[in-house]
């Protein structure tokens, strides 16, 4: 099935083609909330035949542009709370680098069956409804001793929270950042997981500084992969090019599309994508 | 732990992650025109891993091959502006903190960037 194979493209069609797969994973990602990135991978190495290394590298560089362009809109609102951000991030970013390593040391089928599994649990997850965290009275030791807890703005104010399950957090963002590195996405399902079940913060706390920290593990994951010649400037153009683009054009239309609806057809993709990428890793 | 500097902060922090992504897009836009321009036939095949050459894997080597302009090396010079990127949040995150002289969290910050440095800089074959 893939293109450039059977079909012959010069280099013009082969980045209009896949610059354009670029901007509608873009699009759809910014319009449903799930990020474009997790979709670049399955459409790089299932529908254009490139090998994995060079779609993760492709990928993870898409990555940091959305989310660092995205990022920019959330931490003028005030919600993110850096300290947690920035202490989880040491784990991410150690995470990201022994995902990279992992890269070297895992066959492709292997990595591809990797990536299926975790594509099925983002689309589960994109299904399932956020419970609110209640607000916790008790003081967590270690949240208190690195000054987590925080404020975020509400309609009448500043409501106040507590952060808990610090290690545990710092576990769980070790794996996201494991995945992001090696997989070549931004792992913002685990991050948000991690803060708003294991750590309690408020939802939108959560996915505001897990957009802040996508970029910086994101970041860890390339530079090995430059280093290691995984990103190519040909295929890393026309994909950081699209995705920008559309997810630019996504966040301008989202004030009247029906997200629900688009979100469950976009993890009906992901899904097919998934049993996809892990049939090919069976082979 | 001052509200109003974090607001502020957070302010000069969006920025910065904007002009970034904007400034590697206008390279890796550049570098694409030159590129297509150049190229009729695919320079690298896609489907057999082969990695890219020494000269775009490198600080030094993306620098010279982008100010010969070629737009192989423009590109990579916009993709490493993109990586830089978050790494100039961080650093910038180093001084905030030291401006609120919240010793704990330079410390924090200091071993995430190190952690970036070293993934960018490192020799990683």
């Amino acid at each position: 099935m893939a293109l450039g194979t059977r079909i012959a493209l010069n280099t013009f069609e082969f980045t209009a083609l896949v610059g354009l797969g670029a901007l509608a994973a873009g699009f759809l990602g910014a319009l449903t909330g799930l990020g474009g990135g997790v979709v670049i991978v399955p459409l790089l190495t299932i529908l254009f035949g490139v090998d994995i290394h060079y779609a993760i590298g492709a990928a993870l560089v898409s990555v940091i542009a959305t989310s660092s362009g995205a990022a920019a809109a959330y931490v003028r609102e005030g919600y993110s709370n850096i300290r947690v951000g920035m202490f989880l991030e040491i784990a991410t970013t150690v995470g990201a680098l022994v995902g990279a390593a992992l890269v070297l040391h895992l066959r492709v089928s292997v990595i591809s069956i990797i990536f299926g599994i975790v594509l099925l649990y983002s689309a589960y997850a994109s299904m399932t409804d956020h419970a609110h965290s209640s607000a916790n009275a008790k003081p967590d030791r270690i949240a208190t001793w690195l000054r987590m807890d925080s404020t975020y703005p509400m309609a009448d104010g500043l409501e106040s929270y507590r952060v808990r399950g610090v290690p545990q957090g710092f576990g769980l963002m070790f794996v996201a950042g494991v995945l992001s590195g090696l997989l070549g996405i931004g792992s913002g399902a685990v991050k948000v997981l991690a803060m708003d079940k294991a750590m309690k913060l408020p939802f939108k706390v959560s996915t505001t500084t897990s957009n802040f920290m996508i970029g910086v593990t994101a970041a860890a994951g390339a530079g090995i992969y430059l280093s290691r010649g995984y990103i190519d400037p040909g295929l890393a153009m026309p994909v950081m090019l699209g995705v920008l683009t559309g997810s630019l054009m996504g966040a301008r239309v989202l004030a009247g599309a029906k997200v629900k609806v688009l979100r469950a057809v976009f993890s009906g993709v992901i899904a097919v994508l998934a049993v996809e990428m892990i049939y090919q890793g069976l082979k | 732990m001052n509200e109003q500097t974090d607001r502020r902060m957070d302010e000069i922090i969006g920025r910065l992650l904007q002009a970034g992504v904007i400034l590697a897009a206008v390279f890796v836009l550049a570098g694409g025109v030159v590129y297509l321009a150049r190229h009729s036939t695919p320079v690298t095949n896609y489907h057999v891993f082969q990695g890219e050459p020494a000269e775009l894997r490198t600080v030094p080597g993306i620098l010279h091959e982008a100010l010969a302009l070629r737009g192989r090396g423009l590109i990579q010079l916009g993709l490493l502006i993109l990586i830089a990127t978050p790494i100039a949040r961080v650093a910038f995150s180093v001084l905030a903190f030291l401006y609120e002289r919240d010793w704990t969290y330079v410390a924090v910050t200091l071993v995430v960037l190190g952690l970036l440095f070293y993934s960018l800089l490192g020799r990683h074959g």
